[in-house]
């Protein structure tokens, strides 16, 4: 099997496909190829990561009772 | 059981009240107003139950509820198209090829690469509030992909089936939707005063941003924080 690089400049075009594990097997092992001998890709690899992981401890799972509540009843006349 | 289409009205309820908060979530950051919210979520689960017989399979039921989530803010934006607050409908801009807003070029400095780390200085600084008042500027089209992929996890399929878009605009909106936070993110910490400096984090000009970031909440319209009830 032959095996093809990538430049940081495909790198970057692919970089949300990869954050998002997006990306096709076919193109994974390039990637992880360059960033593994890139260290600036890497490292804008790790900032778009922990930006992310920010914006993931948004995503709510409580609700307030009264929302419950209206909710429920809701349903209940369905 | 193969073949049946819908959903019975126990497992309906079951599957709506654990996404409800999820549900909610995502309807206050749409409508930036918690009383909004309630009334979409409320109309959404209406909306769902008239069409209940229509999910052909229940394993897709969170992305069909969100999608008609999403479907019933927008056409409560249409109903609203006069309100002068009402944001573009028209997400589907041509391609562009300017450059996409990246915090990360705007602060790295390869030759400190060794030894400092401005760009992960700027994401410590970061508070919720920075996240959450940067996501509430975006337009509906923008935060809308953010918070499917990055709060929701929603894959880039579910995406696409949840906003009735294909594949390709999933990448690429999301792609400009990321861009278009940072900016707000670089934009906010600069109206903050915030300096990340490379090598020293300054205590005092931090203290002084926390304070001017209250103060800005402060300020804020109310539907912007959000009412309590």
């Amino acid at each position: 099997m032959t095996q093809h690089d990538i430049d940081c400049e495909q790198a970057l075009r692919q970089m949300f496909q990869h954050l998002d594990h997006e990306l096709s097997d076919g193109d994974r092992p390039a990637m992880e190829r360059h960033l593994l001998t890139c260290k600036s890709c890497f490292s804008r690899m790790e900032f778009e990561l922990r930006l992310k992981r920010k914006l993931s401890e948004l995503r709510e799972v409580h609700v307030n009772p009264s929302t419950r509540e209206r909710i429920e009843s809701l349903i209940k006349n369905f | 059981m193969e073949g049946v289409v819908g959903i019975s009205r126990d497992s309906f309820e079951q599957q709506v009240l654990s996404l409800l908060g999820r549900l909610h979530g995502v309807a206050r950051r749409l409508t930036r107003s918690e009383v909004d919210a309630e009334d979409l979520v409320a109309e959404t689960v209406a909306r769902a139950w008239r069409a209940h017989d229509t999910l052909e399979n229940e394993a897709t039921f969170r992305a069909w509820i969100f999608r008609i989530l999403n479907n019933t803010f927008i056409s409560e934006l249409r109903r609203n198209a006069a309100r002068p607050q009402c944001e573009p409908l028209d997400p589907d801009e041509p391609e562009k090829t300017e450059h996409r807003f990246s915090i990360f070029e705007q602060m790295h400095q390869p030759f400190l690469l060794w030894f400092s780390n401005p760009e992960q200085a700027f994401l410590d600084k970061l508070l919720r509030e920075d996240l959450e008042r940067a996501l509430a500027r975006l337009p509906a089209h923008h935060r809308v992909v953010v918070i499917l992929s990055d709060l929701e996890e929603f894959s880039y399929a579910e995406i696409a089936a949840t906003l009735d878009i294909p594949l390709g605009t999933v990448r690429s909106r999301l792609s400009r939707a990321r861009g278009a936070l940072q900016k707000m993110l670089w934009q906010q910490a600069c109206d903050y005063g915030i300096k990340v400096s490379p090598c020293t984090p300054d205590a005092q000009s931090q203290g002084d941003a926390q304070a001017r970031r209250e103060a800005t909440t402060a300020a804020q319209p109310q539907d912007q924080r959000g009412s309590t009830r």
